[in-house]
């Protein structure tokens, strides 16, 4: 079965072609819906294509980490539940939901995102600590980008929850950049964007190239066996920027 | 530590190495007696040391591929590795870095020579001074040549980042700490990229610039991983039969 998946993608891919029609550097249909989830913070689903995820973020205060004792606190969790997949099983975390949660981290810390600072309530004893939690509901392939344009969607429209912690008005999360994810995977020496779950399942290697505003890029994560050539690390980072510019228009009709 | 005014001055970073230079590197292949093959590392203060079993059964029997052998990498830091101690076992970080670290090295292992088996690396880091997986890969590849199995090439790694809105080579710890990026590499003797990681902040132009500075760093590497093959075996490969 797979061998003959592998047969029709590789053939197609030999014509220029891909197994739903779209040219190598097309992205699927993305639909971002914001606070879907009233009991978070800032919710928000997303759709590319047959993946369909919903993240969700919560707010609460905390004791800040004693090295940085006047920044807020993120942590990014991302489960992958036996509901989204056949393949994917209950229990903790494996590795595969780990790297795609720590890339989606990545992506916001390393951007600066959040402005921290901004995060803290009382420096050295509390600060806001923002959950961002993905949950996938159905794998249709490139959870990575969908997830990270999720995760950055949802904290737009998050709000700190003051109000309810007797700390003030309620304000929205302190938003500097957005950050966007823009995945490919090289097949059989072609690279292609936003992978299907079939292309994704038999593809070499896949590279995740995370790009800030100001066009830099500010996370890149390889994933996978086969090897990647300059030429073509160079010409997926070059694309990525400019796909990114894109899809962060996305982001001004929420 | 709190942050130092400038990490780089006059084009000499603190340590005293140019923005281009490695640390020093001490290697030796070959220092367990149990292991199938195994490899001590010195990256700068990084102490870490590689250890390879196989190809053996594989445990659990359902993990085994029919057509190949399967690869396990695991990355642990002893808890006293670091200045605040670690606690003991495997945390997320390190299970991302053996995914990553074990995809550095899959593509350079002839698996399919041995189905139905596994070849398991072992990398214990004993002191961790920024680079310890790219140590680690560095290691793991000599330790997999030391136990005998069929590789296509060695692989070798480094960093590179930037500080002081300059591009370095081999980060440090404080040049971890307050630099503005950090992308570790690994890659083959010809070119190909087996890890890429980033994080920080990057232009294009320097992304391309660092690339082709890790480049340089890993051929560097790569010398030096192939003279400690050589300095544990010259004297074996019909060295003796000649005396």
């Amino acid at each position: 079965m797979a061998e003959l998946r592998k047969d029709y993608i590789y053939n197609l891919m030999i014509k220029g072609e891909r197994e739903d029609g779209r040219t190598f550097d097309q992205y699927r249909e993305i639909t971002i819906d914001t606070n879907v989830i009233e009991k978070a913070e800032g919710s928000a689903r997303v759709k590319l294509g047959d993946t369909h995820l919903v993240v969700g973020v919560k707010i609460q205060p905390g004791t800040p980490f004693p090295d940085t004792p006047d920044q807020g606190v993120i942590i990014t969790n991302l489960e992958l539940i036996p509901l989204a997949s056949p393949v994917f099983e209950s229990g903790p975390p494996r590795e595969d939901a780990i790297e795609l949660a720590r890339v989606v981290d990545r992506g916001i810390r390393e951007s600066g995102a959040i402005d921290l600072s901004k995060l803290c309530v009382t420096p050295g004893e509390k600060v806001w600590m923002v959950f961002i939690d993905v949950h996938v509901l159905d794998d249709g392939g490139n959870i990575m980008d969908a997830a990270s344009l999720g995760a950055i969607a949802a904290l737009m429209t998050a709000k700190l929850p003051a109000k309810r912690f007797d700390l003030g008005e309620d304000s929205p999360v302190p938003i500097r950049d957005v950050p966007v994810a823009v995945t490919a995977v090289e097949v059989g020496g072609s690279i292609m964007f936003d992978p299907s779950l079939n292309e994704q399942s038999i593809a070499g290697t896949k590279l995740t190239v995370i790009s800030n505003q100001d066009g830099c890029l500010s996370g890149m994560q390889k994933s996978g066996v086969h090897p990647l050539t300059t030429e073509q690390i160079n010409y997926i980072v070059d694309n990525a920027i400019e796909k990114a510019k894109e899809l962060r228009q996305k982001f001004l009709e929420i | 530590m709190s942050k130092p005014e400038k990490l780089i001055e006059n084009g000499i970073r603190l340590d005293g190495r140019k923005p281009d230079e490695l640390r020093p590197i001490k290697i030796k292949v070959g220092v367990l007696n149990r292991a199938d093959g195994s490899c001590y590392f010195e990256f700068g203060g990084n102490k870490v040391i590689a250890a390879v079993y196989g190809p053996r059964e594989v445990h659990p029997r359902h993990m085994q591929k029919s057509t190949s052998a399967v690869v396990r990498y695991r990355y642990n830091m002893a808890s006293f590795s670091v200045e605040e101690r670690k606690r003991p076992g495997p945390d997320r970080r390190s299970i991302e870095v053996s995914k990553v670290s074990r995809e550095a090295l899959e593509p350079v292992i002839f698996q399919e020579y041995f189905p139905r088996s596994a070849i398991d690396i072992f990398v214990e880091v004993l002191q961790a001074d920024a680079g310890t997986r790219t140590a680690g890969i560095n290691a793991a590849s000599l330790a997999l040549a030391d136990a005998g199995i069929p590789m296509k090439s060695l692989v070798s790694a480094c960093a590179v980042g930037k500080v002081d809105d300059t591009l370095v080579l081999d980060l440090n710890k404080d040049e971890d700490n307050y630099g503005q990026a950090d992308m570790p590499i690994a890659m083959t003797p010809d070119g190909k990229i087996t890890l890429l990681q980033m994080d920080g902040h990057l232009t294009r132009d320097e992304f391309r610039e660092g690339l082709e500075m890790a480049k340089s760093g890993c051929m560097a590497i790569a010398e030096m991983q192939k003279a400690a093959l050589l300095e544990k075996y010259s004297g074996q490969i019909g060295g003796d039969a000649i005396e």
